[in-house]
């Protein structure tokens, strides 16, 4: 424990020293230090301004993924036990997956207008294809002998869910929540990058436009912390059920 | 005395629908099978004659196309009649629980209150000589161990009529021999009737008072062999002559059907 400790210092503080070595080089034009950026991270947190912005974004990253990971598993399971469906459905979902989804943006723009649920809908569909492949492949991969187990044990739909399916598919279904999870974020904040009027995207956009760069750094420096420490959260969680 | 019919396969066949590259498949019967209750019964036959078909339609986990299947007098339905156990032999233990919470999953789900569970538990766990491990894993243990996991699954909930598909196949002959001498030992005390598929020859003449011999696809009984060995053998009648003659003859009935088998006809 102590040991895993020490790791993540080592590796802190070589992040940091990388950064200043850069910030040494690249001059202060393209690049903040690290204490200016803490220093401006720490005022931040400490504005009600920030916090404004931080509400909005997450209000629209929550929403977003109460709709991602809902829908995204309700498909996956659906999927999952129908096979032939499934099968017809996992080529059209990797593709979805793996197209960038901010060529969809002005389609959602049209149909969502400007404002709360664009995000959420732009953050969500980040969200739902990577949780409805993973819960299917998890479903998929139950063995058929732990399903003819059930039988014989003479369990109900419900009990052969809850004991045989759900947990024999948990580890694939945690994962395909932290990736989901993180997706969903990525696409809240690339939808407040663009034709949004507040949040941090939006903070970030209009420190681009003013060139300052310690604005900037100190914003993704927070941004960064959060994703890391929730990221860390879902891992030690998928790892619980695994 | 005289032998009560157990469990029963009347004409029992099996086809297969169509599916696509392939026509219907038929894979099994018609096959009469009478168990007599407390006999140990064997079946051989070629690989992929329809043995694990046939302990399905017993499980009730298929249905016949054609014929009947009853146990203890009633017909098998769509769902696993009471009182029917399994064991496979894919390794059918789940990862995720415990030994002893995988051999008490049946009696939780079947309501069966907490002493009376721990109770049959620990005599299962006793009896398969896995209390040692009841707190590991299935991962933690070796494939013979997690087979009796499975077994002891199976027997805690007290089936009259045991149902085995190669449930030594992925095991070495050493350990096969001994899982052979405590299938025997569980036969006995527990006075259930019990149906073993296996390839191997020398597993069915071994264990079993009667062996069925199945014909190449689609399965039939080409001949039902009585072995004549006492209730209380082991696994030491393998040095006896006539174990050799009883293997010898299952061979014989075989021979011709494997080739088939083989040769796809």
């Amino acid at each position: 424990m102590t040991r895993r400790w020490v790791d993540y210092l080592l590796l802190a503080a070589g992040f940091l020293a990388l950064w200043q070595i850069l910030f040494l080089l690249a001059g202060e034009h393209a690049l903040a230090s690290p204490a200016a950026t803490l220093r401006r991270a720490g005022e931040l947190l400490a504005s009600g301004a920030f916090w404004k912005h931080a509400a909005e974004t997450g209000t629209a990253f929550g929403l977003a993924c109460l709709v991602a990971l809902s829908s995204g598993l309700a498909l996956g399971i659906w999927l999952g036990f129908r096979r032939l469906a499934g099968e017809v459905a996992d080529p059209i979902l990797g593709s979805l997956y793996s197209i960038p989804k901010i060529t969809l943006y002005p389609l959602i723009l049209l149909l969502f207008g400007l404002g709360l649920s664009a995000k959420v809908a732009f953050g969500a569909i980040h969200g739902i294809f990577p949780v409805a492949i993973f819960t299917m492949n998890g479903i998929r991969q139950v063995p058929p002998v732990h399903l003819k187990t059930a039988r014989v044990l003479r369990l109900s739909a419900w009990q052969t869910a809850k004991s045989v399916l759900m947990p024999s598919a948990a580890a694939e279904i945690a994962a395909g929540l932290r990736v989901g999870f993180s997706v969903t974020l990525l696409g809240t904040l690339i939808g407040e990058l663009f034709a949004s009027t507040s949040g941090i995207g939006y903070s970030l956009v209009r420190a681009m436009d003013t060139h300052q760069v310690v604005e900037i750094m100190a914003l993704t420096f927070l941004l960064f912390a959060f994703a890391a420490l929730a990221n860390s959260a879902l891992l030690a969680l998928e790892r619980r059920v695994r | 005395m005289r032998a009560e019919t157990h469990a029963e396969l009347r004409g029992a066949t099996r086809v297969f629908p169509p599916r696509e590259g392939q026509g219907e498949v038929h894979a099994l019967g018609p096959v009469d099978l009478a168990l007599e209750r407390g006999e140990f019964f064997s079946v051989v036959g070629p690989s992929g004659c329809g043995k694990s078909t046939l302990l399905e339609l017993l499980a009730g986990l298929q249905q016949p196309t054609a014929g009947t299947v009853a146990f203890e007098g009633r017909p098998v339905g769509n769902e696993p009649p009471d009182g029917i156990g399994v064991v496979f032999q894919e390794d059918a233990s789940f990862p995720w629980l415990t030994v002893w919470d995988n051999v008490a999953f049946g009696l939780r789900r079947a309501g069966v209150d907490a002493a009376e569970t721990e109770r049959r538990v620990r005599d299962a766990l006793a009896f398969m000589g896995l209390l040692d491990f009841s707190r590991a894993h299935p991962a933690q243990l070796s494939g013979g161990m997690r087979q009796r996991v499975c077994i002891a699954r199976t027997l805690v909930l007290q089936p009259r009529l045991i149902l085995l598909d190669e449930p030594f196949g992925a095991l070495d002959q050493q350990t096969r021999l001994l899982m052979g001498d405590e299938l025997l030992r569980l036969w006995r005390e527990t006075g259930a009737t019990v149906l073993l598929i296996t390839h191997a020859l020398d597993e069915a003449a071994m264990l079993s008072d009667r062996v069925g011999v199945m014909s190449a696809r689609p399965g039939r009984f080409i001949d039902v062999l009585a072995t004549g060995w006492a209730r209380s053998r082991d696994s030491r009648i393998v040095s006896r002559p006539e174990f050799g003659a009883v293997t010898g003859r299952l061979w014989d009935l075989l021979r011709e059907e494997s080739i088939k088998a083989l040769g796809g006809r």
